[in-house]
């Protein structure tokens, strides 16, 4: 699989290994959030970086601080209809504070891509031949957003109450561009 | 009423070319049907028994003349001259062509509207009190709520895939005409001690297959937070409502299995997290959404007018209809009108476009160019002088939009059924008509007073029956089409689900299975001021059986 990444498809390095296989030294690799609470110090012991993959029903929450020693967590989309991966994102994200990489993985359909990366997630799995031109395409099929999601992008009320959003986000000035040119 | 601006705009027009696109990915064979069925349900797109259905949404029901004109032009342009009122404030259309679907979009968007979310796994229309801003026993309008839920709601990116469809009503009156309790959240304006005034939360109802009404979840909510609070509860929703069967992924079930105070205290946990961040409510905001719901130049009238007076004398017809269809005004002087959309015979909720062309009329003479659908399937004119009544009831008699029977027995709300419904088991519209025919004589219905007759073909409950004082079902038995009949149920402040009164009947069966109820009710009844929903309470539904079943029930426990 590569990777959708910074608009391009990118290879991808990162392998999952399983609960019972054997851990490569120099590789990044993802482990299941079980194997991560039973050997993340020895995981984080090695010379190559360390991500989670988290199950559909697990709660982003069991990560607690640890969450600030992994490069990558991988969040899980089993089928197009099931969105948990969503809240766990802005979970991820929102409450506990998750810098590194947000991957996206399973059906990633163009129509729920511009959701995923308003959910925070910065990169999707996808077949080494998927044309990404729908991706992109559809990050560009909307240029207003009525709610707070965890992009950082200015909402709809921010914009329109340009004074109100400067003091929430710290004095930092709001440009009140006309919605075209927030877009651009 | 609420109007567009620039933002507002922007995201409508581009969703219909969002739309379009994936329309023209389907009819070209990029998207399978399967692939194409969730986006076009985001767009209130079904696939039915003979064609697509498409569902508008009308926000908490209110619509200016002008967007009932595009309607009756949409009706007559790409369906069959009618359209269908629906019980939660939406409009459908049942025969457009898919080509011609992203076009009537456009029409929509041109008017400031649209069909997003009105299916689908997500936050559906948000519904409200069809009185709101003139009802006399409101605390607070909830037009203004509704739209900050609806443009919340909007294409948000986290609760678009939710285990299960989600439904938010709102009401700001102590007379519940939003039927909170049967929403997955229900809100309604109270006042605290203080004086000021914010929400009581409902949770957790829903009809369909498992009919359950909503617990309080929370006593007050600050009207600030009301974002973070529907977003702490769609979030431990979205994580812990169940997806292995759709049967039970309503969050109605999350909160049975929870435990009401449970539930209550993991939302409390979630939103005490994010209540002061990004999600609290400028007032800034609220006030320029209250800006547009402000009061209209209402004229200073004496409340009583001597010529409604003289024409109530004149003509008894329109006495009648006057005492059943109007409702008191905030304001003296002006009423409250309501349509019934239920003539003897006709289907309930359906209006022609030539209907939809009069009712835009009689609002720009008459209502301050201001309609609003009712969730029992009616119109609604807000702003009416009473000196204006009998102008306007002459314009509406000869339209059949005169019927004087709102609240009883023929006031039926019933769903498409089997005449346009893949899911049904039986028709509802024929027995909808036959009921309104049996039930036709006007003095009949005095006699039977208030009463609340719902329909729906199968069991997803759309006509709701479980609420309806009486409630007739479709069930399907050996392939015959039976209905199986409630009595007690209740969507108002006294929610109640009704109780099943015995074995289902067939077609032919059910007009007098339901005369015969209504005889039991009129011979037992203490006196008139016990209704129909009071007397079920003191008697239960045993007097229903003896009299339907009497001891030998064999005849119709054969078909069971
Ligand atoms: C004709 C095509 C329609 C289809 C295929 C359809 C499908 C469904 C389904 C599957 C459910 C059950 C969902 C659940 O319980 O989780 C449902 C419930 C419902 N539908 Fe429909 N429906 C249709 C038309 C309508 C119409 C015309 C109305 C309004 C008159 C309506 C209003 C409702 C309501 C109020 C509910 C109950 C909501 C609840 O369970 O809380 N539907 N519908
Ligand atoms: S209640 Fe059943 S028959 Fe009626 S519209 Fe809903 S799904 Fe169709």
């Amino acid at each position: 699989m590569a990777l959708l990444q910074h608009g391009a498809l990118q290879p991808n390095n990162w392998r999952f290994v399983g609960d019972d296989a054997a851990i490569p030294v120099d590789e990044p690799v993802t482990v299941s959030l079980k194997r991560w609470q039973a050997e993340g110090e020895s995981l984080r012991g090695r010379n190559a970086p360390v991500g989670v993959r988290l199950k559909n029903d697990e709660a982003p929450q069991a990560l607690g601080q640890d969450v600030h020693r992994l490069s990558l967590i991988e969040v899980e989309f089993p089928k197009f209809t099931d969105g948990r991966a969503f809240s766990q994102a802005r979970i991820l994200r929102d409450k506990l504070g998750y810098k590194g990489e947000l991957r996206g993985i399973g059906t990633i359909l163009r129509d729920q891509y511009l959701y995923m990366t308003r959910c925070g997630i910065d990169s999707v799995e996808l077949p080494e031949d998927k044309s990404i031109d729908g991706y992109l395409a559809a990050l560009k099929e909307f240029s207003a957003w009525y709610q707070p999601a965890s992009d950082g992008r200015l909402t709809v009320i921010e914009l329109r109450h340009p004074a109100n959003a400067n003091a929430r986000r710290g004095g930092a000035p709001v440009v009140t561009a006309s919605v075209a040119a927030h877009s651009a | 009423m609420y109007r567009y601006d620039e933002f507002d705009a922007t995201i409508v027009r581009e969703r219909v070319e969002q739309f379009r696109g994936q329309v023209a990915r389907r009819l070209a064979g990029e998207l399978t049907e399967d692939q194409f069925r969730p986006l076009r349900l985001k767009n209130g797109l079904y696939l039915q028994l003979h064609a697509y259905m498409l569902r508008i949404a009308i926000p908490y029901g209110v619509l200016s003349s002008r967007q009932v004109r595009k309607l009756a032009y949409i009706a007559r342009r790409y369906d069959r001259g009618f359209g269908h009122f629906t019980t939660r404030q939406n409009i459908q259309f049942h025969w457009p062509q898919l080509p011609e679907v992203p076009d009537i979009l456009q029409h929509l968007a041109d008017v400031e509207m649209h069909a997003i979310q009105t299916s689908g796994n997500c936050i559906r229309n948000v519904t409200a009190d069809q009185f709101a801003g003139v009802a006399a026993d409101e605390v607070e309008d909830p037009r203004i709520w509704a739209e900050i839920v609806r443009q919340w709601s909007t294409f948000h990116p986290e609760f678009s895939y939710l285990p299960r469809k989600f439904k938010i009503a709102v009401t700001g009156a102590q007379d519940d005409r939003a039927a909170i309790r049967t929403h997955d959240i229900g809100l309604r304006l109270v006042k605290n001690d203080a004086g000021e005034t914010g929400f009581e939360v409902w949770v957790g109802g829903g009809l369909g297959r498992t009919p359950i009404l909503a617990v309080r979840c929370r006593a007050f909510l600050p009207k600030q937070h009301l974002l973070s609070y529907l977003e702490a509860i769609l979030r431990t929703y979205n994580l812990l409502g169940r997806r292995d069967n759709i049967y039970k992924a309503r969050i109605k079930i999350l909160v049975q299995a929870t435990g009401g105070e449970k539930f209550a205290q993991m939302v409390e946990e979630e939103w005490e997290k994010i209540k002061d961040g990004p999600l609290h409510l400028p007032q800034a905001e609220v006030d320029r959404i209250h800006r547009y719901f402000a009061p209209p130049a209402y004229e200073t009238l004496p409340d009583i007018d001597p010529a409604f007076e003289t024409a109530k004398l004149e003509h008894p017809e329109f006495a009648r209809w006057a005492r059943v269809n109007l409702v008191k005004h905030q304001v003296p002087g002006y009423a409250i009108v309501n349509i019934a959309l239920k003539s003897e015979g006709g289907v309930p909720g359906d209006a022609s476009a030539d209907q939809m062309d009069l009712l835009a009329e009689v609002a720009d003479a008459f209502s301050l160019g201001e309609v609003r659908i009712t969730h029992h399937q009616n119109v609604v004119l807000p702003y009416v002088r009473k000196r204006d009544l009998f102008a306007l009831w002459q314009r509406l008699k000869p339209a059949k939009l005169a019927t004087s029977n709102l609240g009883f027995i023929s006031d039926i709300i019933a769903c498409p059924g089997l005449d346009y419904c893949n899911l049904a088991n039986a028709r509802s519209i024929p027995v909808a008509q036959r009921l309104s025919r049996h039930f036709g004589d006007p003095r009949k219905l005095d006699e039977i007073g208030e009463l609340r007759l719902n329909i729906s073909g199968c069991i997803n409950a759309c006509g709701h029956h479980h609420v309806g004082h009486i409630g007739i079902l479709g069930v399907d038995k050996q392939g015959q089409e039976f209905y199986q009949v409630t009595v007690g149920g209740s969507s108002k402040e006294d929610a109640s689900l009704g109780k099943i009164v015995g074995a289902a009947f067939s077609e032919d069966d059910i007009v007098p299975a339901i005369d015969t109820i209504i005889n039991t009710y009129l011979a037992n009844r203490t006196d008139r001021s016990e209704r129909f929903l009071d007397y079920v309470r003191r008697a239960g539904v045993d007097p229903f059986k003896e009299a339907l079943y009497g001891s030998a029930p064999a005849r119709r426990t054969a078909a069971e």
